[in-house]
């Protein structure tokens, strides 16, 4: 059993409604999320205003779909073309395989300090805590990511991991855990950020990142950024650790465009990130810089069950924008953590189910109004709502049973209720004798109905049903007539 | 089996069957029609909009462009190639400048303290320019590292007009990119920034704070 340090807020998809109630209640969550994504939202439709984007957003899809529809060979090609290259490549199962091969390559070179560049996949399969079990520190060094952990926290948003905090919280963290003189100076802290990593990249024995692309044309591995952190997390270690899901890879070194074009102006409205790092292998003969050592981590954690199904497939077309989240109506209410997962909002909740099973995960896909913005942004056209919905069957046991957990959400009373539903509404006769008895009880229904009437007030049969007043109307305007 | 033939042969034998490949319509990804003016004009709108900075230079007079850039930024130390044009042409005409000039074709070992902690600014050339993005592109050589333009603090890159392109696409396919990829490539777009508190625009997180781009013509 893992023990959690004093302080440390621990979210889970099973608390969904209790923390989603808490951050309701917070005003300071809901300020700094509902600010920044008003902003992103703005941003991102001016970075489209000059493009045809539905012809952007086809392509990307086609690309992300020519890819999966090729995954395995692609796989082989990519492995084949990283090794001509240099890169060693290593293929894991899941989380715990991933986290246990790159331990035993950092301690194959006797490493005990790690810098990681951005990557959901390490987060996903929670390689810092394991890292530390074996005595290596995993430090992250986007500044998102690196306050995050000092303040012994969690990601909350994909692109931006330290969204829920604000300038005087952040110039809290920076003062108590590193030991700056307290400023709200933004510039005074990006400066004290870059001196403290700075420090740390120069004694890194091993770099770790995430991928954003894997180019099997080419044996490529693209990283997208800002910071130049990712830049100095790849070049400057003697070992690069390149960690990706198996679904990341492309076909063609032309896909990269199109994709770059859309994750960049779908996440923060960017006509272009300050970096493209494409990545083809170790520092060669004669070259000043680089890592000695390059490898490619291959990582399933549930992505090969997902690729099964016609329907479900499209989930692994996700090219990690983010911009469904910054859409999401519920989202940018209750902010990333109450969702208690790795990927939060839209993405997190057609993804999550798969990782963690439903049982755990099962009111992720009803944590949505289905108002249909975030499958109107994503930028590769992953139909979300209707994903939204197919879990929402799988988890009560009405879909093709194929998601783990499937069904663990289906109660005997709630079928059953459905049941008779479906026969009565089928059976018109029943129908007018029930609605008739509901009628004349009407005074009695319950007025607390469950959640359901948590705010709302609990419907109440009206004495006559509609189509007892149109019969009555229609026999009154008949004799009227015939008068 | 090891984990390996696991994935593979999972996804080969997909429970819902083979799945056939789209074919993708590129359109879209060129095919702007911008004339030479129009191009740069672009190049220079994007990058300073991202905080880059363009300084225009006749071709014959780009070092003395470059020996006003390193005075009125006070850089008196200064990293650079050496087989390069560009930084054969740069050293030629800084020798009498009063800035050291660090040599950057070395392994970076030999000078880590150095680059890390002293130089106040690199100079590299580029590739080209990308007009559609305002954006550098560059393959760093054994004579011009990878950490040249990530390090100082500044980073100077002199950039030919005619090196500028509409897309990154149209670079990447008439420069033949798939046909042989350097261990590095790198698309450059304005100085390295984060918006990691709260949105607030901060430059120089990690790599430089800025990017002075020495446009020739
Ligand atoms: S699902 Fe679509 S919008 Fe959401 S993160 Fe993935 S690509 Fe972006």
């Amino acid at each position: 059993m893992s023990v959690e340090p004093p302080g440390v807020q621990t979210f889970t998809p099973q608390a969904f409604h209790r923390q989603a109630h808490d951050a309701l209640g917070n005003p300071q969550i809901r300020a700094n999320f509902r600010s920044a994504m008003d902003g992103l939202m703005g941003k991102r439709r001016e970075a489209f205003a000059d493009w045809e984007l539905e012809a952007l957003r086809e392509l990307g899809a086609s690309v992300r779909l020519r890819a999966l529809a090729q995954l395995p060979d692609l796989l082989e090609r990519l492995e084949a073309n990283c090794q001509a290259n240099g890169i060693r490549v290593h293929w894991a199962e899941d989380g715990e395989a991933a986290c246990r091969l790159i331990r035993e390559l950092c301690e194959a070179r006797g490493a005990k300090a790690v810098i990681k560049g951005k990557s959901m996949v390490t987060e996903e399969m929670h390689l810092n805590a394991h890292l530390e079990t074996a005595g290596i520190e995993a430090l992250e060094s986007d500044l998102g990511e690196y306050l995050v952990q000092l303040n012994d926290q969690t990601p909350s948003h994909i692109i931006m991991p330290a969204i829920h905090l604000n300038t005087d919280e952040i110039a809290d963290v920076m003062h108590d855990k590193t030991g700056i003189p307290r400023t709200r100076d933004v510039d005074a802290m990006t400066a004290a950020a870059r001196a403290q990593l700075r420090e740390r990249f120069m004694a890194a024995d091993v770099g770790i990142t995430g991928v954003n692309f894997a180019v099997a044309e080419t044996g490529t591995l693209c990283l997208v950024e800002n910071e130049g952190n990712g830049r100095m997390t790849t070049t400057v270690p003697p070992v690069h650790i390149a960690v990706t899901g198996i679904e990341k890879v492309v076909e063609q070194l032309r896909d990269v465009a199109p994709l770059y074009a859309l994750l960049t102006r779908s996440a923060t409205g960017q006509h272009a990130t300050t970096y493209l790092n494409m990545i083809s292998g170790p520092r060669q003969a004669g070259e000043q810089d680089g890592p000695e050592e390059v490898h490619l981590v291959l990582v399933d954690n549930g992505r090969s069950a997902i690729y099964q199904d016609d329907e479900l497939l499209d989930t692994l077309r996700c090219i990690r924008c983010g911009a469904c989240m910054n859409h999401c109506p519920v989202y940018t209410r209750v902010g990333g953590h109450s969702y208690g997962t790795t990927y939060p909002g839209p993405i997190g909740s057609i993804l999550m189910p798969h990782l963690m099973g439903l049982e755990a995960t099962k009111d992720l896909p009803t944590a949505s109004s289905l108002c249909g913005a975030c499958g109107e942004v994503c930028p590769v056209k992953i139909p979300i709502p209707a994903l939204l919905t197919r879990l929402r069957r799988e988890a009560v046991g009405e879909g093709r049973g194929n998601v783990p957990g499937a069904g663990s959400k289906r109660t005997r009373t709630e079928a059953a209720a459905w049941k008779a539903w479906q026969w009565l509404a089928t059976h018109p006769g029943a129908w007018r004798g029930a609605a008739g008895v509901a009628g004349k009880l009407g005074p009695l229904t319950p007025s607390k109905l469950g959640p359901w009437s948590d705010h709302r007030v609990a419907p109440k049969p009206a004495r006559h049903s509609l189509h007892a007043l149109i019969k009555r109307h229609r026999s009154a305007t008949d004799e009227e007539g015939q008068s | 089996m090891s984990a390996r033939e696991t994935i593979l042969g999972r996804l080969r034998r997909r429970l819902d069957g083979p799945l056939t490949p789209p074919v993708s319509d590129f359109s879209v990804m060129s095919g702007r029609g911008w004339g030479r003016e129009e191009r740069l004009r672009r190049f220079e709108a994007w990058i300073t909009s991202v905080h880059g900075e363009v300084i225009h230079t006749p071709r014959a007079d780009w070092t003395r462009v470059l020996a006003r850039v390193l005075a009125d930024k006070g850089i008196r130390r200064l990293a650079l190639g050496r087989a390069h044009p560009v930084a054969a042409e740069a050293r030629a005409a800084l020798a009498e400048a009063g800035v050291t000039l660090v040599d950057a074709d070395r392994p970076v070992e030999a000078w880590w303290e150095t680059l890390f902690h002293e130089v106040e600014a690199g100079l590299t050339s580029t590739a080209g320019g990308v007009a559609e993005t305002g954006s550098l592109w560059l393959w760093p050589t054994p004579d011009e590292p990878r950490l040249l333009s990530l390090v100082p603090p500044i980073h100077i890159a002199v950039l030919d007009a005619e090196a500028v392109e509409d897309t990154l696409f149209e670079v990447m396919e008439r420069h033949g990119w798939a046909a042989g990829m350097p261990t590095n490539a790198l698309l450059i777009s304005g100085p390295s920034k984060t918006a990691d508190i709260e949105q607030t625009l901060a430059y120089g997180v990690h790599g430089p704070r800025e990017l002075v781009v020495l446009l020739r013509h």
